[in-house]
């Protein structure tokens, strides 16, 4: 399949690790991947915050950059982020529509129809839980809250975590629980965040988990960013990054020669964050 | 005012769009931000929301799993709701014809200040000076209590949490357990201090703090002329009106005093007897975590020798009209106070009722408070509400009327942020961030821009403080340092030619 990466604002400029290991999974399944060069933000900032009028030009370019997929020139769009595709999925025609611009909204749910978060993509459109990765490590993951509950991705990051040879899974105790992140609402009500991180890095802290993996790296921004502060030692990284690791002999699935080009996953682990 | 041949309130727009400012209890003088640090301190408060929170999130889940048909009865119930706001003049009118049928008095009350003013008049009328009340969400909303009290009649609040909160000179923190902040021993406190025969060796066992309640409430139910109360349902199609409770006390005011006052928000008529049967199933169970409540009163006017003898309801708009007239607002009015939302909530459990400033709070609060009294500018605390989610969702999933909560607190974002009167600084970063995220150039010089940040971050990669507003982040949380390289960069690295 021809499939474009919606990068997100934040994993283009902050955590590259994320989209990089993306590109780099799909091309090991044998997927042709393209970076639309124009892209920017889906407008999730500006909307959540209340900024449906300053939204509707960044709604515009985000539709217009990955609208060759509703013209069938790409078979999907993915993006390494619940909350950046609930918002392409059930915001930008909302948006489109407040502001009385029907065309714009019909184009919109056009390209909606077809992007997907990376669980998504993989389990319900390529239909595969074991893409063949390897990852020795005790996990546990944190569903967040737009995967869940604006989605409904279920437990599809768990059948594909649970497909990885070498992983330890814990479970995440109240898992479903917002982790206080919620985009500005974390410096709007840094309080109130702080506390919901606080429980959040305690349910971590009790699975006895070395990393928290997560879909959405803006949750991961704040876990980690919590975690690191209280120098806990406990990493966080993006499934993304845990699906795109290999023991290098490629042994599940046969490897595009690009995808042992860039550095191995693992090697980034070690990066902020 | 309160006759029964005035115009429907929501018939002519005779209502003013907001409740009124300076009466009841709609409207915090503090942000949400503000009150929520101080709440945050308390950590007896903290402990005593989390315990009542999670045991009856866990019951009501129980309750709920075990039905079913759940998601079908949500959807009736919501289906019930939107034909309910469709031909809600027609339906009050309706409702209005049945109660005066049956013996009944019905008034009209555009705002909070003429429902007390009405009550009170009737108070006196009745020859009362203390009135017995239940459990009344529309009474604390209106300041009925206070009102009363001005004109020189007392109000004994006689639900259980209602009466801690009252003899404890508080607020209400929650919808259905007004007392949910205060624990055990705590109320025993008050208790002593408050109920003057309480027995001296009171202990903080619940069953004798429950029996010195009792003792207290039975003697003014015996004596009281008046009761008044709120209303769970009102049935249009009967003229039937509704209170589910617990305790049986409330059950104790609707038909022991001679004269009974209900006080009823406009929303809360349903079509008919029939529709009672979804809400019966939904409210207990998505409240209280119960199959059934315990108690549930219905009455339809007048029955001589049997009951109140006099019966006057209060149909109350104050500030619904409004809400009704605003097409993205209206499904708020679909609440059925069942407080589900409030359990469910990451931000209530941990910020706690107060900290919203109004009887209404959580995330239907955070909705409902806003759109009932108007935000009337960046510095209204009322601006703040809407913020204080994370957008998280829980409360969707949990409403048993299905109130797509989260896109109504954008909505009221949207709101908040329309209401400026001058450009605030999130004003300007937003219409910078726009400005960047509309045009690749200008976001990759902006990505340029913030890779300078690498020096912030050391040999350490990460940033442990940042200068206002982001120092609210890194108050508590690390910043890892700008990377080297984009996403993009390294693709068009790596992939030379093939971007597209």
């Amino acid at each position: 399949m021809r499939i474009a990466v919606m990068t997100t604002c934040l994993g283009d400029a902050v955590v590259p690790q994320a989209v990089r290991a993306t590109v780099e999974l799909l091309e090991r399944l044998g997927h042709d991947v393209v970076l639309p060069p124009g892209q920017t933000c889906c407008g999730q900032m500006h909307v959540n915050t209340g900024y449906l009028r300053e939204a509707v030009p960044v709604v515009r370019h985000s539709v217009d950059v990955f609208g060759p997929v509703a013209d069938g020139d790409w078979d999907a769009v993915v993006a390494p982020s619940g909350s950046c595709t609930g918002c392409v999925r059930h915001q930008h025609a909302m948006v489109a529509r407040r502001a009385g611009d029907e065309r714009l909204a019909s184009r919109a749910e056009a390209v909606a129809a077809r992007t997907y978060e990376l669980s998504e993509l993989l389990v319900d459109v390529l239909g595969v839980t074991d893409v063949g990765a390897y990852y020795p490590h005790r996990v546990t993951y944190h569903p967040t809250c737009h995967s869940l509950r604006m989605l409904r991705v279920g437990d599809k990051p768990l059948q594909l975590l649970r497909a990885v040879r070498g992983i330890e899974l814990v479970e995440l105790p109240d898992a479903e629980v917002c982790c206080g992140f919620g985009g500005t609402f974390a410096l709007k009500n840094a309080d109130t965040s702080t506390a919901m991180l606080a429980d959040k890095m305690s349910a971590v802290l009790a699975t006895g988990a070395e990393v928290c993996s997560a879909s959405d790296s803006s949750c991961l921004l704040h876990i980690g960013g919590g975690l690191g502060r209280l120098r806990t030692g406990v990493r966080t990284v993006h499934l993304a990054e845990i699906l795109a690791s290999t023991d290098g002999s490629g042994a599940a699935v046969a490897a595009p020669s690009r995808a042992q080009s860039g550095p191995a996953p693992d090697v980034e682990q070690e990066a902020p964050l | 005012m309160s006759t029964t041949d005035l115009p429907t309130p929501v018939l002519r727009g005779a209502a003013p769009a907001h409740a009124p400012a300076g009466t009841g209890h709609l409207r915090g003088t503090r942000s949400f931000p503000a009150e929520a640090r101080d709440a945050l301190q308390d950590t007896q408060l903290r402990r005593n929301l989390g315990k009542a929170t999670g045991v009856i999130r866990a019951k009501r889940q129980a309750v709920v799993d075990e039905v079913p048909d759940w998601e079908e009865l949500r959807l009736a119930g919501s289906a019930i709701k939107a034909d309910v706001m469709a031909r809600l003049p027609e339906l009050l009118e309706q409702l209005e014809a049945n109660v005066v049928a049956r013996g009944g008095t019905v008034h009209w009350a555009r705002d909070a200040e003429e429902a007390n003013a009405t009550v009170l008049r009737l108070v006196r009328e009745a020859g009362a000076d203390e009135v017995v009340k239940v459990k009344s969400m529309a009474t604390q909303e209106t300041g009925l209590n206070e009102a009363l009290e001005a004109g020189g009649v007392a109000a004994l609040e006689t639900d259980l949490a209602e009466l801690i909160v009252q003899l404890g000179h508080d607020r209400p923190s929650h919808i259905l357990v007004p007392a949910i902040h205060r624990n055990r021993a705590e109320i025993r406190e008050i208790f002593l201090r408050e109920m003057p025969d309480v027995d001296p060796d009171l202990t903080d066992e619940p069953r004798r703090l429950a029996m010195a309640a009792r003792a207290h409430l039975r003697r003014k139910f015996l004596s009281a002329k008046v009761a008044v109360s709120g209303a769970n349902f009102a049935v249009a199609d009967s003229g039937t009106l509704s209170v589910v409770e617990s305790e049986g006390n409330g059950r104790m005011c609707l038909t022991l005093p001679e004269t009974l006052i209900t006080v009823m928000g406009v929303e809360k008529v349903v079509p008919t007897w029939f529709d009672l049967e979804v809400f019966l199933q939904l409210l207990p169970r998505s409240s209280t975590g119960e199959r059934m409540n315990p108690y549930t009163s219905t009455w339809t006017g007048v029955t001589p020798g049997d009951g109140p003898q006099a019966f006057h309801l209060v149909l109350m708009d104050n500030g619904r009209s409004g809400v009704l007239a605003d097409p993205d607002g209206r499904a708020a009015l679909h609440c059925i106070r069942c407080s589900a939302c409030l359990n469910v909530c990451p931000v209530y459990e941990r910020a706690g009722g107060h900290a919203y400033g109004s009887v209404y709070p959580g995330p239907i609060g955070a909705v409902l408070s806003p759109l009932l009294t108007g935000i009337s500018g960046e510095d209204d605390p009322n601006a703040s509400l809407p913020y204080a989610s994370s957008l998280c969702g829980a409360c969707f999933d949990a409403c048993p009327v299905r109130i797509d909560i989260p896109n109504l607190l954008v909505q009221q974002r949207a709101a908040s942020v329309e209401s400026h009167r001058r450009p605030t600084g999130q004003d300007v970063a937003m219409r910078a961030a726009r400005v960047a995220m509309t045009s690749p150039g200008r976001f990759t010089a902006a990505e340029k821009a913030m890779s300078l940040g690498r020096v912030l971050g050391g040999r350490s990669g990460r940033i442990t403080a940042l200068p206002w507003p982001a120092s609210r982040w890194t108050a508590s949380r690390d910043v890892p340092a700008p990377p080297k390289e984009t996403a993009r960069e390294w693709f068009a690295r790596t992939r030379p030619g093939q971007e597209r």
